[in-house]
């Protein structure tokens, strides 16, 4: 069985459901990646699994342990990390006391995580000192991954990491992912930028109107006709 | 030459000294507001009536410390228990989150929820101070009354005009310097005082990165406590303790935040001169400064005072009308928007 296994997944904000009986699953080493169009629920789908939207029904199992009733606080404690696609650093901090945040919760010296981080993103520990406010839009969003990575997870969700980046930031930032994947982490993101998102996952899950369309590798994905002209611009 | 030194003593006796002392003792009630509003994003107005209360509590044991013949000679004897004064403050208002703002917290309610509420908070405060120890002055400074007289200091120089300092002046200013110096060390250099500053930022994240709410919310309130109470046993110290004076005193607190811009602390401390110093500059009367400085022909007849001091809360109404007006976001760019 997947590291994450999340099934039959069906929860929305008030009343109504905005994603029903969604499957989606995510491994050590590998990127995951939800792709779909507008309001299709791909956040909402990552949120569920945290836990930050309320799930009606479906199981959550992390690691072989069903995890679907633990506050979002618990689940962070449980190795799972999440980058929220907006306001997702802390403004007013520096970016070193961001990283110094996302080790809120471990007893351990710090220095060499901090460290690791500033290797991924050599340019993050040029700025170390300032403030993360003051940081453009990708070098926030390092420090929102770096952050993330701070609280040394086992598993990596990522909410929109390309919104608001430029195209050349953005290519790094996919390679990052990868990377981190890479590190040993299962890596989650749901992402706007199907295309791109497509390229990089192992696993890709095609969800249209909060349900599963497909379900496949990124590479057969990108492959397929019907995928292609539906979400990816022919 | 000595009109012009004896203008300025005069000016740096009744405006300088008064004006620092006051400044302090406002940023330190703002620091209070100010942390609570970044914070627990509300507006407490139960502020002013915490400070009333840990003054409270502190004169209470005062006087029973000084009934069994102890004093602090030549501090004031509510210095000693001015930290029993912020336990017992810090338990009530504890006491007090639980049983009212923990209810909105849970329930999601917004900030105006929070802020009627804390009216209804300070209500019933007022009530229980004037229960205690009832609505009048209580005067409880005691010890050395002056670091500086004005006698002395007139003798000493020569001056037609005197400078005092009195003790309790300076140690407005002290510890006001000593607490914001700890209070900004505790909010950037400790691990929880920056857990505090980032849940301030962004409840989510902070909540995501494993910060406990709960806590923060603990740590805050023992910190807005202790703030009050000092501030409180100072201006009484300073003035005298009077219940209603206490809850005036929410508008020149609330001013000073404000102008600093509310939720951020340094602007805070800076507001509280800001307002302390214009409260005073207005209503200072210049007569006697001019009469100094001008030739005997043209010595002012009238008071020169540009506005009463039963009028100086208009002052802090003025500057608050200016600050949202002209720059809602304060000096220093609060969270207000």
């Amino acid at each position: 069985m997947a590291y994450l296994n999340c099934t039959n997944l069906t929860a929305g904000y008030g009343s109504g459901n905005i994603i029903t009986d969604c499957n989606l699953y995510a491994d050590i080493g590998k990127v995951s990646a939800i792709v779909g169009p507008n309001g299709a629920g791909k956040s909402t789908a990552m949120k569920a699994i945290l836990g930050l939207v309320n799930l009606s029904r479906g199981s959550v199992i992390l690691d072989g342990n069903e995890i679907s009733s633990l506050s979002p606080q618990d689940k962070i404690a449980e190795g799972m990390a999440f980058v929220p696609q907006i306001e997702n650093v802390f403004p007013s901090l520096t970016v070193e006391e961001n990283l110094e945040m996302g080790a809120f919760l471990r007893k351990d010296e710090i220095t060499r995580s901090l460290q690791e981080v500033f290797d991924l993103f050599p340019a993050l520990g040029d700025f170390r000192r300032k403030k993360a406010g003051d940081l453009s839009g990708g070098q926030r969003q390092q420090v929102a991954v770096g952050r993330a990575l701070m609280t040394q997870p086992r598993m990596l969700l990522l909410d929109e990491p390309s919104a608001g980046v430029s195209p050349i930031v953005m290519d790094s930032l996919f390679d990052m992912i990868i990377k981190v994947a890479n590190s040993g982490i299962a890596v989650m993101i749901c992402e706007q930028n199907a295309k791109q998102a497509l390229e990089i996952a192992d696993v890709g899950f095609v969800l249209v109107q909060g349900k599963n369309r497909f379900t496949d590798t990124g590479k057969n994905l990108l492959a397929n006709d019907q995928v292609r002209k539906s979400f990816l611009g022919g | 030459m000595l009109d012009l030194v004896n203008a300025l003593t005069l000016l740096a006796n009744f405006v300088l000294i008064p004006g620092i002392t006051y400044g302090s003792q406002l940023g330190l009630g703002a620091l209070g507001v100010t942390i609570v509003y970044g914070i627990l994003r509300f507006s407490n107005f139960a502020h002013g009536d915490t400070m009333a209360f840990g003054t409270m509590v502190t004169i209470l044991l005062t006087l029973w410390i000084q009934s069994l013949g102890i004093t602090f000679y030549p501090l004031p004897t509510a210095l000693l228990m001015v930290p029993f004064g912020v336990v017992i403050t810090t338990i009530l208002v504890l006491g007090i989150d639980k049983a009212v703002y923990a209810h909105f917290r849970q329930v999601n309610a917004p900030p105006v929820m929070f802020v009627i509420a804390s009216v209804g908070v300070m209500f019933v405060l007022q009530g229980l101070i004037r229960l205690i120890i009832g609505p009048d002055d209580q005067s409880f400074a005691d010890g050395a009354r002056f670091i500086l007289r004005a006698r002395e200091f007139k003798e000493y120089f020569g001056l037609s005009e005197g400078l005092s300092i009195k003790v309790t002046q300076l140690m407005s200013l002290v510890v006001t310097f000593l607490l914001v110096i700890s209070l900004f060390w505790f909010l950037h250099r400790t691990r929880t005082g920056k857990s505090l500053r980032a849940y301030s930022d962004n409840r989510d994240l902070a909540q995501l990165s494993g910060i406990n709410p709960d806590r923060v919310v603990l740590y805050t309130w023992i910190l807005a406590t202790a703030l009050a109470t000092i501030a409180g046993v100072l201006y009484g110290l300073d003035k005298s303790f009077k219940p209603s004076v206490y809850f005036q005193l929410l508008l020149p607190i609330f001013a000073a935040a404000i102008v600093g811009g509310l939720g951020n602390p340094l602007g805070a401390f800076v507001g509280g001169f800001v307002v302390a110093f214009s409260e005073i500059t207005i209503t200072y009367a210049y007569k006697r400064f001019f009469a100094y400085l001008l030739p005997e022909e043209l010595e002012p007849t009238t008071l020169l005072q540009l506005l009463g001091t039963e009028y100086k809360f208009a002052v802090s109404f003025l500057i608050l009308v200016i600050v949202l007006l002209i720059r809602p976001s304060g000096i220093f760019a609060g969270k207000s928007a």
